[in-house]
């Protein structure tokens, strides 16, 4: 190999190497680059192939959030079609608490932007502790739509805070209604346990009492959804798919706003109750309570300070005395006492008592006093009845005995909730033997029964059942469950639906009774020397009874002066009454709180509740000094 | 330097016996590959984007003028290109100085330089006079390269790289790495030294953290565990696994992509454009891809090997490489494989910059192909 061409095949056999070196490093990389996209590729299979199923769940869930579609509640109308109950839109600003970082912070910078004042910042705060977990809460409401449109401007500024629209409950008659409707408010946490929450989801307001709280499940409705797709911002693109809600059935009730409003006028500022019910239906044509309150504020979150203004108020204006108020019926309880003593045979229309002016049980001292210290002399029922003699239904109490007293006053409701559709009742007391022993571990005294007979001692009755008790006279023994809605209507449907009806009759054997008792309570105001011959009408006969509820107990020999005792110390003034006597359209029970004589103050109430309904018009004699119980 | 009859440009363009694509010096399967691609990156990204035209046209401009640029240098003889290697380094590594003093500051990094007419970024111009750099180095003597040739590479690349990670721009920091290291690798590095540098450099690792950006020491944690964070820096990893998942086999189809345009997935037409494919086009759109990808790749390492000179081979593997390390990097960090680094799907991803760069490139290995000596 000659020396001068060894630096060429050198150089050749190193280019040769390079190239071979170059190629096997290609080649190598090659590979390299194919394994590299291969484990790409194999990450790709393992995301689009085998967990492919979580991934297309992940991206719906992105993508598709269902929302609930709250149903609009039902409106309420009264007997002739006034809206008693509405809806009205409303804009409010809501903060999920628990989407919020700084809580402070952000209320301070939405203060920039909308007014936010003591009251809104009290609320929010009360509220606060109340919520349910990820549910908004108000701080501001009745947004104008200035304030919704500067708050849109903002809103990314707020994650957590978002205007909410919302039907907010409206009572237009304020608190002329409030006892008898109730009022919706804020779902709390109780009432949270209690509900169906997936049916209440988007809803925020629930009936906290009266018609609103009975009826809840008919005026709420049903809830709807909505699938929606909803970008990364959350903002909705477009529905999907939804299931309308069923909107709440309005309430046709039998409540006559008119009749409410002559009850409400004529007790005045006078603490008291009025029931009036049609005794053909069991309708309640007017359920007051009075002194009331405004419903709607309590709506939107009543502030603190007014809430306890009425919780602590001496006249307990949230105190609905109309179903709750558990009063001694007094007097107003004979009519029925006499009719058991009919029915049971015990006494006739002609078997006559003498009344000394005390009643003594045989073999004992203690003199039970009739009103008249006088007394009444012989007395047959009806005399008994309309002078509200005392010492003939001891004596017609004792001879009929608590046994068969009691179920005979539970056949006209009373001792037993009415079941109205009025939430929050009573159940008032007819007290027995039985109940003596379980509740007061105590025997029964024979002279408990005596007072039974006139409706004193611990007998209880609500002014509610005194008006069913009376309906149920004057329709001569038709007994209704009595109810404020008569029917319930879907929005759109051509009808109303008729609510369900309760009722039971009456026995008494024999029709002429319910004559001789309703002959005698027309005599009250129809006849000369009746308790209540004040309100007699031109326009009807009106059938009644006064009676008087002791507020405390008088001592064995002290005599009752109502002008020496502290006013809130006075007897209750009660009355119950029906009219027109020959065919009963209204049943009216009254009770003026420390009114004293029931046919001087609570039967000119009934006078004027009648009138309004049965359109009366002639003006009432000044009843003048009423001698009588 | 002597040459032969039909290596100059002019006389080849009128050669009866090549093709009238190789008489521009064009190389058809590789302008197939690339047109193909790009034709498929216009239809993703109209979709990406939201059907906005304006997108599109945009983008088909810098297509056109990266188009344009290849077909300049593809005119480029290699020897010119050999020899403008170390003056075009020295001119990337003082603008790189120059950004740095002097650079605009956009998206908190220093990335470009305002030339009164344009603002040109410098690192894209070091993707390029790095292995050009590194393959002239390497090709000066007989491969494969002693230690100090090697050493006096890695210096080469390393300083233009820690002045781009200084920027901080990262993704674009191991691109200029990657094509230098590449060129290294096919000039026959020994194993041994790569042995040694990777056991090293993960020996090194707790080092490289300490000089990491907060921001990138996050990346690198939320990579680890993208749940920790679902709605900050690990959102991207989610939502776009999310989206490709939830393609399937077969995709949603074009333009039905939930996740992209309800705008769950952020970056959706610029880093994160791979998710749009595969939620749109399913493992199937995805594979093709690949495997156009794959074949890109391919036929720059056969012009590598094909090339007449060390410096030829050495630059378009390197160049070949790169363009690999894009689309390894970008749809590791879609997919989830690695960590969120700022590296676009090369010729498909919206933006201007790097598709330019790349075809610059493509129209080098073209050059390298067609002016045979």
């Amino acid at each position: 190999m000659p020396r001068d061409s060894w630096p060429v095949d050198s150089r050749l056999a190193d280019r040769q190497r390079e190239q071979r070196l170059v190629a096997t490093r290609a080649i190598i990389a090659g590979v390299l680059v194919f394994a590299a996209l291969a484990v790409v590729a194999a990450r790709l299979a393992r995301l689009q192939v085998h967990e492919h199923e979580h991934f297309s769940v992940l991206s719906r869930d992105n993508r598709v959030k269902v929302q609930p579609v709250p149903p609009a509640r039902g409106l309420i109308y009264d007997a002739k079609g006034v809206v008693l109950a509405d809806n009205h839109p409303s804009f409010s600003l809501e903060v999920t608490i628990e989407k919020v970082v700084d809580l402070d912070a952000t209320i301070g910078a939405l203060a920039a932007i909308i007014r936010v004042d003591d009251k809104d910042r009290e609320r929010f705060a009360r509220m606060k502790r109340q919520r349910v977990r990820f549910q908004g809460v108000p701080l501001r409401l009745n947004l104008t739509p200035e304030e919704v449109a500067r708050f849109a401007l903002d809103s990314y500024r707020f994650p957590g805070v978002e205007v909410h629209a919302e039907l907010l409950r409206t009572y237009p008659h304020g608190a002329l209604t409030a006892h008898v409707l109730g009022y919706v408010g804020r779902i709390n946490t109780q009432e949270m346990e209690r509900i169906n929450t997936s049916d209440y989801a988007g809803t925020n307001f629930i009936g906290k009492g009266g018609v609103e709280k009975a009826h809840e499940s008919l005026l709420h409705g049903h809830v709807g959804y909505q699938q929606v797709e909803v970008n990364a911002r959350g903002r909705v693109l477009r529905t999907l798919e939804g299931k309308p809600p069923v909107p709440g059935r309005d309430l046709h009730l039998f409540l006559d706003i008119e009749v409410q409003r002559a009850a409400t006028r004529a007790l005045g500022d006078r603490r008291g109750a009025v029931v009036a019910v049609d005794p053909r239906t069991g309708g309640v044509l007017a359920l007051v309570s009075q002194p009331s309150f405004d419903p709607n504020p309590f709506v939107e979150g009543i502030g603190q300070k007014d809430y306890h203004a009425l919780l602590y108020s001496p006249d307990k204006p949230l105190y609905n005395r109309a179903v709750r108020g558990q009063y001694p019926p007094g007097s107003t309880v004979k009519p029925f006492v006499g009719l058991a003593g009919l029915v049971t045979e015990v006494t006739n229309a002609r078997k006559a008592t003498y009344c000394p002016g005390y009643y003594r049980l045989p073999g004992q001292s203690h003199r039970y006093r009739c009103w008249r210290r006088g007394g009444h002399g012989s007395v047959t029922l009806e005399p008994a009845l309309v002078q509200s003699c005392d010492v003939y239904f001891y004596d017609l109490a004792h001879a009929i005995g608590i046994e068969r007293l009691k179920p005979f006053l539970g056949g006209f409701g009373f001792g037993a909730r009415t079941g109205i559709d009025v939430a929050g009742e009573m159940s008032g007391l007819v007290p027995s033997k039985e109940w003596k022993e379980q509740v007061r571990k105590q025997i029964w005294y024979p002279g408990e029964t005596l007072i039974v007979g006139i409706g004193q001692g611990a007998f209880l009755a609500t002014p509610l059942q005194l008006a069913v008790a009376t309906a149920s006279l004057a329709s001569r023994g038709q007994f209704f469950q009595p109810r404020v809605a008569r029917s319930a209507q879907l929005p759109g449907a051509p009808a109303a639906e008729d609510l369900p009806v309760v009722a039971h009759r009456i026995d008494v054997a024999d029709p002429q009774r319910w004559d001789q008792i309703i002959h005698a309570m027309t005599q009250v105001v129809e006849g000369a020397r009746g308790t209540a011959k004040g309100i007699r009408s031109q326009d009807y006969r009106i059938a009644g009874k006064t009676g008087t509820a002791q507020v405390f107990t008088l001592g064995q020999n002290q005599s009752y002066n109502a002008a020496r005792i502290d006013e809130r110390m006075r007897d209750h003034a009660l009355f119950i009454a029906f009219a027109p006597v020959e065919d009963p359209r209204i049943a009216v029970a009254v009770i003026v709180e420390n009114g004293g004589h029931g046919g001087s103050t609570a039967a000119p109430v009934a006078r004027q509740v009648m009138d309004a309904y049965l359109g009366g018009s002639t003006p009432m004699s000044d009843p003048g000094p009423v001698d009588g119980d | 330097m002597a040459t032969r009859p039909g290596s100059s440009s002019l006389q080849s363009l009128v050669d009866p016996r090549l093709g009238i694509l190789r008489r521009l010096h064009l190389d058809t399967p590789l302008l197939g590959g690339l047109l193909l691609l790009c034709a498929f990156g216009l239809a993703v990204l109209f979709s990406a984007g939201d059907r906005d035209l304006a997108v599109v046209e945009r983008q088909l401009l810098r297509l056109a003028l990266a188009f344009g640029l290849m077909f300049v240098l593809a005119q480029v003889s290699p020897d010119h290109l050999r020899r403008w290697s170390l003056p075009l380094y020295v001119l990337g590594v003082l603008m790189l100085l120059a950004v740095l003093l002097f650079g605009d500051v956009g998206k908190g990094a220093q990335r470009w330089l305002d030339l009164g007419v344009v603002r040109f970024q410098p690192s894209e111009l070091l993707k390029l006079a790095v292995p050009m750099a590194a393959a002239w180095v390497l090709a000066a003597r007989p491969l494969p390269p002693g230690l100090p040739r090697v050493l006096a590479v890695a210096l080469l690349i390393l300083v233009p790289v820690v002045l781009i990670a200084e920027q901080p721009d990262l993704g674009t920091a191991i691109l200029v790495a990657g094509a230098g290291i590449t060129v290294l690798f096919i000039g026959g590095l020994g194993w041994r030294f790569i042995l040694l540098t990777s056991g090293a450099a993960g020996a090194l690792a707790p080092l490289l953290w300490h000089s990491m950006r907060d921001y990138q020491r996050q990346r690198v944690l939320t990579f680890l565990d993208p749940a920790s964070d679902p709605l900050g820096s690990g959102y991207h990893i989610i939502q776009s696994q999310i989206a490709i998942g939830s393609g399937g086999l077969h995709g949603k189809g074009w333009l039905n992509g939930t996740q992209s345009h309800l705008e769950f997935l952020p970056e959706r037409h610029t880093d994160f454009i791979f998710a749009v494919i595969g939620e749109e086009f399913g493992l199937f759109g995805i594979l093709v891809l690949l495997a156009l990808y794959l074949f890109i790749i391919y036929r720059g390492l056969v012009i590598a090997v094909n090339a007449p000179d060390t410096y030829g081979r050495l630059l378009a593997g390197g160049l070949s490489l790169v363009f690999f390390i894009y689309v390894f990097v970008n749809t590791g960090m879609v997919t989830g494989l690695l960590p969120v680094v700022g590296v676009p799907l090369p010729l498909i991803s919206y933006g201007g910059t790097s598709m330019v760069t790349l075809m610059a490139g493509f129209g080098m290995l073209m050059a390298i192909q067609t002016h045979r000596k």
